[in-house]
This record gives structure tokens, C-alpha cells and sequence, in this order.
């Protein structure tokens, strides 16, 4: 194990985040701070419980996933594009490293950087409005889990990408759109039973859910369930990964 | 000969089918300065990626310092550093971050005496603490050669080192290139400029469409192929010119310019003994000129 190759990669990248800490930072604040405002407070304030949790405290962990999830997928996706654009790459795949090592350098400080966001964002939260988290280690496990994922899932589409504009796309059409829909203002309950079917197949809902049971013990889908589809999806991403290293593709010609 | 790389039926096919390599073989020998030469599209940047673990072969096998590069890549390419064509550096990070961080990269604990040395080296030391952006060409060139020798290669790969570098700095290039090799570094580097692989290089490839067509000692080289021309300008025209030792010498049509060959492998003197002989024969000459063909005349026969 090239420990201090993990150690490097890591430094470097997390070096990236701390120059750019402020809009690192104040950017996912701010919106967050907005939708508390609007959605938690105005509009809160005239929203009935839901299951006996007031509309203000039941958006947080959706809210802290939808940044967590688009930080996770943008900052690795970006980790690995920017070397891949610039053509520091070369060194990366010139070194004495194996895929592992290079996926626990990058993804491990993507990962980070949203594991400190989320948990500002809490933070945050917890100035606009009061809940109490039930289950506190499980939530941070959770956290860790989800923004682990995402980065794999980022560092996928760093891979891919051939253009700065393809880095916004996923974000921006995929994961803020199936968030949104994932039971992150709402609980799947309220929808009409046929959208609701519907609604299982969007993997984001296993996520919020998984997540706000961690935060009041209760949710809409099965917690066994939300963990086992989390993991699976992190899986597939691992391998992808291996495959894309073991065969070079979009990396060495 | 100790043989520190030993390429064997190297061959590169593109996804495109085009052919980069055809069936290399070539053995680098440790410690010396060999430099590939070969016209653009010859496959050189192939080469050097295939063995610094940039392109996947499609044949053939690499050892570097007794280690397969594929089978054994760890210890391979831990010996091997790259300072490639392009020029590319992080811009936001300083260049002690950036060279500290190749060290890791490569499996190195820190060692800031090191790293100072080869900052120091290379005329970095004063700048460490700078944005790599603020820097130069010149200078980010010899950032990324401080990278290569940041996890202290035994074989360092140059790929066009000098391209769009000045004068001064070129000169500063070649004396670090020569303090390395008295270290033990065995150096590989492609250039442009042919006349610094002469006055450089212990050996020179030339390689043109795939092909290594010549691996050759550089001495022998210029020996084998190269030769002189000894020009000389006369008072009066002449239509008969001196036979001279064996050499028959080009009239010019104005009778006023003789041009006698002495091809590399003929004696060292024999250029002046030809004048002495010239003199003796009691012609009146008003000029000399030698054009002694350099390894660019060499290497241009060869490729063409």
C-alpha cells in the first residue's frame, strides 16, 4: 500500500478546498439559510406536523442531503476532471499507485469536503429551527456513507466527462431534480397512491429517508432497505471504477 | 554492458489502427545520456509513454531496472521519473507543495533537505513559495523537472526539455542533465535541437514511423556518417584542379572555388594535410572554408 501516495493525493485535494473555503462554504450556506427561510419558517409556520415532526425540522435532513449529494458529485467529478484537463494526469498515472490507493486519495477528501459542509448545514439548521436527533451516531454514519457514495459517483462522471459544461449536468438535471422529488419537502404518504408507486423507483428516496430516520426514528421507507440500496449502489460504483483503472479507458490511450 | 532498459518487440496500435510503434527493440544502457531522435508523428512520445506507464502496448515487453513495467509496475516506476512535452502544472498550488507532493506520489516519506537541494539546483529555491502560475515557461519547466527528481528516479525520461527555452536557461539545463548523469542517473530525452544531442548525448536512436532505424555510439555516428568539406577560394581560375591524397575536388564553373570531401572515418589531420599538400603544388588560394556535417545532415539522410 502506497500510503504516502494516499497521503498526497489527499493533501492536494483538500489543499483545493481550502483556498477555495469560502465559496466552498458560503455558497451551500446560503441556499440552505434561503430554503429554511421560505420553506421552513414562511411557509412552515402554516404547514400542519408531519407523523409529528413540525414541517420546519422534517425538511432538514432532506435539505442536507440535496447538498451533500450535489457537493459530493461536483467536488470529486471536478478532483479528477481537472487533472485530466489541465494534464497533470500524467503524473498520477506515471506513479507507482493502484486504483485503490488513487480512490481513497480522491474520493476520501471529496467525501470530507461534504462530510464538513452537511454538518455545517446542521448546524445552520439548528439556528432556523429545533429538532433533536435521535439516533446522533447513526446520523454522522449515515452522512459518512452518502457522501462516500456520491464521490465514487462523481469520480465516475470525472472520468467521463469531456467538457466542463457535462461536470454540471448530473448535478443539475439528475440529482437536484430526483432530490427534490425524493420526499425531501414531503412525506411519500401525501402523494396520490399510483405517484407514489412511481416514486419507489427513485433511489434518492431510500437516501432522505434512510437519513431522516436517523434523525427521528421514523420514515417512509424501511431503514434495512434505504442502508442495503445505499450500499449496493456504492458497489456498483467501486467496480466501475476498478474497471475503468484495470483498462485505462478515458485515462492512458 | 549493464542494461538498465530493455524494450522487446514494442508495438502500439491506436484504437484508430494507427501504428505507433512496429516491433521496438532497444536496450538503454545504465548511466548513460541517450537521446531519441526522430521527425514529429515518429512515435517518440509513444515510446517514452508506453515505458513511463501513459499509453497500454499492444505488444512487446519493457524491463526498467529488472522490473516488467506491467507485471512489476510499483518497482518500475518508482525508479523512472517524466518531465513530459507539455507544460502541465497545477497553477494554484506553490512549487514546494508541488514537488513535495510528486515525492509522495511517487512512495516517499518527506525529506526537505532533499527537496531543497533540488530546488536549489535547479534555481527554484527563491521562488518555493510561489504560485506556479506566477511563474515563467522556463521557469515551469524546470518545476516539472524538479517533480520527476522529487522521488530520486534512476532513470529520467526528457521529452523535448528545451523547446521554448532561452538560451541561458537551456545551458543551465544540460549542466544539470550532466551533474545527474555523474550521479548514476541514466537520462533519455528527445530533442529538437539535434546540435545539443551532439554536443550531449552518449548515444543516439533515431527513430522515424515506428521504426528505430539506428542506435549508434555518437562518436562512431559522426565517424561513420558524417564528413567534411574543405573549401577553398583560389587567386586565379583553374579548369585542372590537384588530385590530393585520393580527393578529386569540385570546380565551381568560375574555376575560382575548389570543394574537396574527406569523408568521417579518414584521419583527423588529413583536412590539414590536404591544405599543406594544396600550398606545396604552389597554387595561390585567398580563402579557407571547413563545413564539418553535423548530426542535423545525418539525421536528415536518415529520415528521409
Amino acid at each position: 500500500m502506497n500510503l504516502h501516495a494516499i497521503k498526497a493525493i489527499y493533501a492536494f485535494e483538500m489543499g483545493r478546498f481550502l483556498r477555495t473555503i469560502f465559496q466552498s462554504i458560503a455558497s451551500p450556506v446560503l441556499s440552505t439559510s434561503l430554503y429554511f427561510i421560505v420553506f421552513g419558517s414562511a411557509i412552515g409556520s402554516q404547514m400542519t406536523e408531519i407523523g409529528g415532526v413540525s414541517y420546519g425540522a422534517f425538511i432538514v435532513p432532506g435539505l442536507i442531503m440535496l447538498t451533500v449529494l450535489t457537493e459530493s458529485v461536483s467536488n470529486s467529478s471536478f478532483g479528477i476532471y481537472l487533472p485530466r484537463f489541465t494534464g497533470t494526469i500524467y503524473e498520477v498515472l506515471s506513479a507507482p499507485v493502484e486504483v485503490g490507493e488513487v480512490i481513497l486519495g480522491y474520493v476520501g477528501a471529496a467525501a470530507t469536503k461534504s462530510v464538513i459542509i452537511g454538518t455545517i448545514i446542521l448546524g445552520t439548521a439548528r439556528l432556523f429551527v429545533p429538532f433533536e436527533i435521535v439516533h446522533p451516531l447513526a446520523t454522522a454514519g449515515y452522512l459518512v456513507l452518502i457522501a462516500v457514495t456520491f464521490s465514487l459517483f462523481g469520480f465516475i462522471l470525472g472520468i467521463l466527462a469531456d467538457g466542463f459544461e457535462k461536470l454540471q449536468i448530473v448535478p443539475m438535471l439528475i440529482i437536484t431534480p430526483l432530490t427534490f422529488l425524493g420526499g425531501t419537502f414531503y412525506s411519500i404518504s401525501m402523494l396520490p397512491p399510483a405517484w407514489q408507486t412511481v416514486t419507489l423507483f427513485n433511489p434518492i428516496v431510500y437516501l432522505v429517508n434512510g437519513f431522516r430516520w436517523t434523525f427521528y426514528g421514523k420514515a417512509d421507507v424501511n431503514i434495512a432497505v434505504s442502508l442495503g440500496m445505499t450500499v449496493l449502489f456504492m458497489v456498483v460504483c467501486v467496480g466501475i471504477i476498478s474497471w475503468v483503472f484495470r483498462t485505462g479507458y478515458r485515462l492512458r490511450t | 554492458m549493464d542494461t538498465i532498459i530493455a524494450i522487446k518487440g514494442l508495438e502500439k496500435t491506436y484504437a484508430s489502427g494507427h501504428k505507433a510503434l512496429k516491433g521496438i527493440d532497444l536496450d538503454i544502457r545504465r548511466g548513460e545520456i541517450f537521446a531519441l531522435l526522430g521527425p514529429n508523428g515518429a512515435g517518440k512520445t509513444t515510446l517514452i509513454g508506453a515505458v513511463c506507464g501513459l499509453v497500454r502496448p499492444t505488444g512487446g515487453t519493457i524491463i526498467a531496472d529488472g522490473h516488467d513495467i506491467s507485471k512489476d509496475f510499483r518497482a518500475a516506476r518508482a525508479k523512472i521519473g517524466l518531465v513530459p512535452q507539455e507544460l502541465a502544472t497545477d497553477m494554484f498550488v506553490t512549487v514546494w507543495n508541488t514537488v513535495a507532493f510528486s515525492r509522495g506520489l511517487f512512495g516517499l516519506g518527506p525529506n526537505k533537505a532533499y527537496l531543497e537541494k533540488i530546488l536549489k539546483d535547479l534555481s527554484l529555491w527563491d521562488k518555493k513559495d510561489a504560485k506556479i502560475a506566477t511563474l515563467s515557461g522556463g521557469m515551469k519547466r524546470r518545476v516539472l523537472i524538479a517533480k520527476a527528481l522529487s522521488h530520486e528516479p534512476k532513470i529520467l525520461f526528457l521529452d523535448e526539455p528545451t523547446a521554448g527555452v532561452d538560451v541561458e536557461l537551456r545551458r543551465d539545463m544540460w549542466q544539470m542533465v550532466r551533474r545527474l548523469r555523474e550521479q548514476g542517473v541514466t537520462i533519455i530525452l528527445t530533442t529538437h535541437y539535434i546540435e545539443e544531442a551532439e554536443d550531449m548525448a552518449d548515444r543516439i536512436g533515431v527513430i522515424n514511423k515506428g521504426e528505430i532505424i539506428l542506435v549508434e555510439d555518437k562518436t562512431a555516428l559522426m565517424r561513420k556518417l558524417g564528413r567534411t568539406e574543405v573549401v577553398i577560394g583560389l587567386k586565379e581560375p583553374t579548369s585542372a584542379a590537384p588530385t590530393i591524397s585520393g580527393h578529386t575536388p569540385l570546380i565551381s564553373e568560375d574555376g575560382l572555388t575548389l570543394t574537396y570531401v574527406i569523408d568521417g572515418d579518414e584521419n583527423d589531420e588529413a583536412p590539414a594535410d590536404l591544405i599543406k599538400r594544396l600550398a606545396q603544388s604552389g597554387m595561390d588560394f585567398t580563402s579557407i572554408n571547413m563545413n564539418r556535417s553535423s548530426l542535423e545532415d545525418i539525421f536528415v539522410t536518415l529520415v528521409q
